[in-house]
């Protein structure tokens, strides 16, 4: 049972507190990630956790045993470093081997323990090369070998892929989820890139200022976010604010400052009367390319509003708009048929199911 | 079809270049070398009447003679050995963990330490050992060779300190943390992974102390005189007199520099290869 637990850790430097009484478990077999900005915490978590950082309060267990006051070599803990960390004067084999070495493991297993793991990483017969032979990705898979070959516990892995060019980036994302899938070692994974962070969790957890914003499955934190500062973070959210007018269940009614109303999904515990904001998200606005009038006369559809296209950005696959709606902006995306110019009136349908309103004031 | 000139006269000026730094470098020692095979030349000749190896031989103890200053350099060359030996040796020892201390921890007042290493070659040398004298006299070091390393190691630790704290810095600290994550104590972590990356820097700057303490002539002059002749002391006592023979030490004392230049290249490649520049 290798369940990682943190009780109320915190970490400071000088002034500055980086952890704030942070609690934080990863289940057995579990792929958690850290997200947030820079200068969140994320990375004081992971360095409390590989041991190289002693945090000022708290404590972290591995199963039932507590690790806090346990050096790093004795943590049971594999890492894997962002500028990768492989020791340029040994070979791919010497860098596999040392761990085991230090174990005093006959030389027999450990070359056949190099050879698995190296299939695992899919790079059979790389035995001989030195990391500067190496591509940065081929490099970053060497890495992994060495944080699994002592089927470690626990897994870290610290921004892995920020120093690969986005196409390996995107295939290696992939790679380390199937790796997980298939050897099921609980992993804590840190990055900033969010797309990452879907694609490879089991569990997501936003971080800011040493404090646990959101902790969920990926679907729960893009779809139904918690707070202002989760909802801007994932996606590219733009805010409508408002006054919660109704609640009735999930749906939640929201009247803008020009008293429009805007139907969306009550998140985060928003209650009628006070302050809340819509985040619009570009793949839930439908743009329906002709004034509102012309739609539906006098009574436009449920929130559906006429908006002034602002700007306009040509990306290749999708245009990316800025819309005037009153005295706010939102960003929409339309396909590349029909291109709109500054200046022209169109009619924005924003999906009630896909609209999160959150507390307006974050916390 | 016409001929493209700019290569060639880059090249032409690549060689013009080439001729006249080795002219810079290596002419004033030719005029030594001129000098040490000199047996007869006198003025206004451009080139010796007559040479002869006479005073290689007699420097190498290979022929006694009786002019003034001509005497067997071979023990003064060996002493001047040993001692930048013992001093580099010392002067390692303390440079490597205190380099490591000043790269890798926050120390209280570490620019000033680094500055307190830089201070024995900051002021006019010959205050400073005269200072020294006085004190080593007391002591009972003046006169001896303890006394004329010790000496050496503070010219030189400026040298060990200085370079050895960059080549630390040099080397990120995930390669130790991730030798410890695969069960390495701090100590294994640095002398399986640390040590050997910093190799290259450390042995440069080992060369460094030991051309300074080969060459080292004020310190030794002040505090090892009239006891300890080391090889530049009887480099000077002999230019006086005899200039044959002057010349002969002076390209001895060459050539463990040449060698230690050619080592130093040679390493400082293979860390620029090693991905550790």
């Amino acid at each position: 049972m290798s369940e990682l637990r943190m009780e109320n850790l915190v970490a400071r430097y000088g002034k500055v507190t980086a952890l704030d009484r942070l609690n934080l478990t990863i289940k057995d077999g579990e792929l958690v990630t850290l997200l947030g900005p820079s200068g969140c915490g994320k990375t004081t978590t992971l360095r409390s956790v590989s041991g190289f950082l002693k945090p000022d309060e708290g404590n972290i267990y591995i199963g039932h045993r507590n690790i806090t006051d346990i050096p790093p070599e004795k943590r049971g803990i594999g890492l894997v470093f962002q500028n990768y960390a492989l020791w340029p004067h040994m070979t791919v084999f010497q860098n596999l081997a040392f761990g085991l070495e230090l174990r005093k493991v006959p030389l027999e297993e450990i070359r056949k323990k190099v050879r698995s793991v190296l299939s695992i990483v899919k790079l059979e017969g790389y035995e001989d090369r030195y990391p500067r032979q190496l591509s940065g990705g081929q490099q970053q898979r060497v890495a992994l070998a060495r944080a699994i070959i002592l089927e470690p516990d626990i897994l870290l892995l610290d921004e892995p892929l920020s120093n690969l060019d986005a196409l390996l980036r995107e295939q290696m994302r992939f790679e380390i989820a199937q790796i997980h899938k298939r050897l099921g070692i609980t992993t804590l994974y840190v990055t900033h890139d969010q797309t990452e962070a879907m694609v490879i969790s089991d569990r997501i957890v936003i971080m800011k200022d040493g404090k646990v914003m959101q902790d969920g499955r990926p679907e729960e934190i893009y779809l139904r976010p918690t707070n202002r500062f989760v909802a801007g973070f994932m996606g590219t959210t733009t805010f409508l604010e408002g006054t919660v007018q109704t609640i009735q269940g999930d749906s939640c009614m929201l009247k803008t400052f020009e008293g429009w109303e805007l139907r969306g999904i009550a998140c985060g515990g928003v209650t009628p009367g006070t302050k809340a904001s819509a985040a619009v998200r570009p793949e839930a606005v439908e743009v329906l390319y002709s004034p509102i009038g012309a739609v539906s006369g006098k009574t436009p559809a449920e929130n559906s509003f006429e908006a002034e296209v602002d700007s306009s950005y040509f990306t290749g696959e999708v245009i990316d708009y800025h819309f005037r709606l009153g005295s706010s902006f939102i960003r929409v995306r339309g396909d590349t048929k029909r291109i709109l110019k500054p200046g022209d009136k169109v009619t924005v349908r924003i999906d009630p199911d896909r609209l999160p309103i959150v507390p307006a004031e974050s916390i | 079809m016409k001929l493209n000139y700019r290569p060639i006269l880059i090249k032409t000026f690549e060689l013009v270049l080439l001729v006249l730094s080795f002219l810079i470098i290596f002419g004033p020692m030719s005029s030594l070398f001129l000098w040490s095979i000199a047996q007869k030349w006198y003025w206004p000749h451009p080139l010796p009447q007559e040479i002869s190896f006479a005073y290689w031989k007699q420097a190498l103890g290979i022929e006694k003679s009786l002019a003034i200053g001509a005497v067997s350099i071979v023990p003064a060359f060996f002493l001047s050995l040993g001692i930048a030996i013992v001093t580099v040796i010392i002067a390692m020892a303390l440079a490597i963990p205190a380099g490591y201390a000043l790269a890798k921890y926050k120390i209280p007042f570490g620019t000033f330490v680094m500055f307190l290493f830089l201070m024995p070659n900051a002021f006019p040398q010959q205050p400073i050992f005269v200072n020294v004298l006085q004190m080593f006299t007391r002591l009972g070091l003046a006169g001896t060779v303890p006394g004329v390393i010790i000496v050496h190691i503070l010219v030189g630790l400026v040298f060990g300190v200085w370079i050895t704290s960059a080549t630390f810095r040099s080397i990120p600290p995930s390669m130790e943390e991730a030798a410890r994550s695969v069960g390495a104590s701090a100590p294994v972590a640095f002398f399986r992974i640390t040590l050997p990356l910093a190799a290259p820097g450390l042995l440069a700057s080992s060369v460094f102390v030991f051309i300074t303490s080969l060459d080292e002539f004020t310190g030794t002059f002040f505090v090892g005189l009239p006891f300890v002749h080391t090889l530049p002391l009887t480099l000077y006592s002999s230019s006086g007199y005899n200039m044959q023979f002057a010349s002969v030490i002076a390209l001895i004392l060459l050539i463990p520099s040449i060698l230690f230049m050619f080592l130093i290249q040679r390493v400082l490649k293979a860390e620029y290869v090693g991905g550790m520049g």
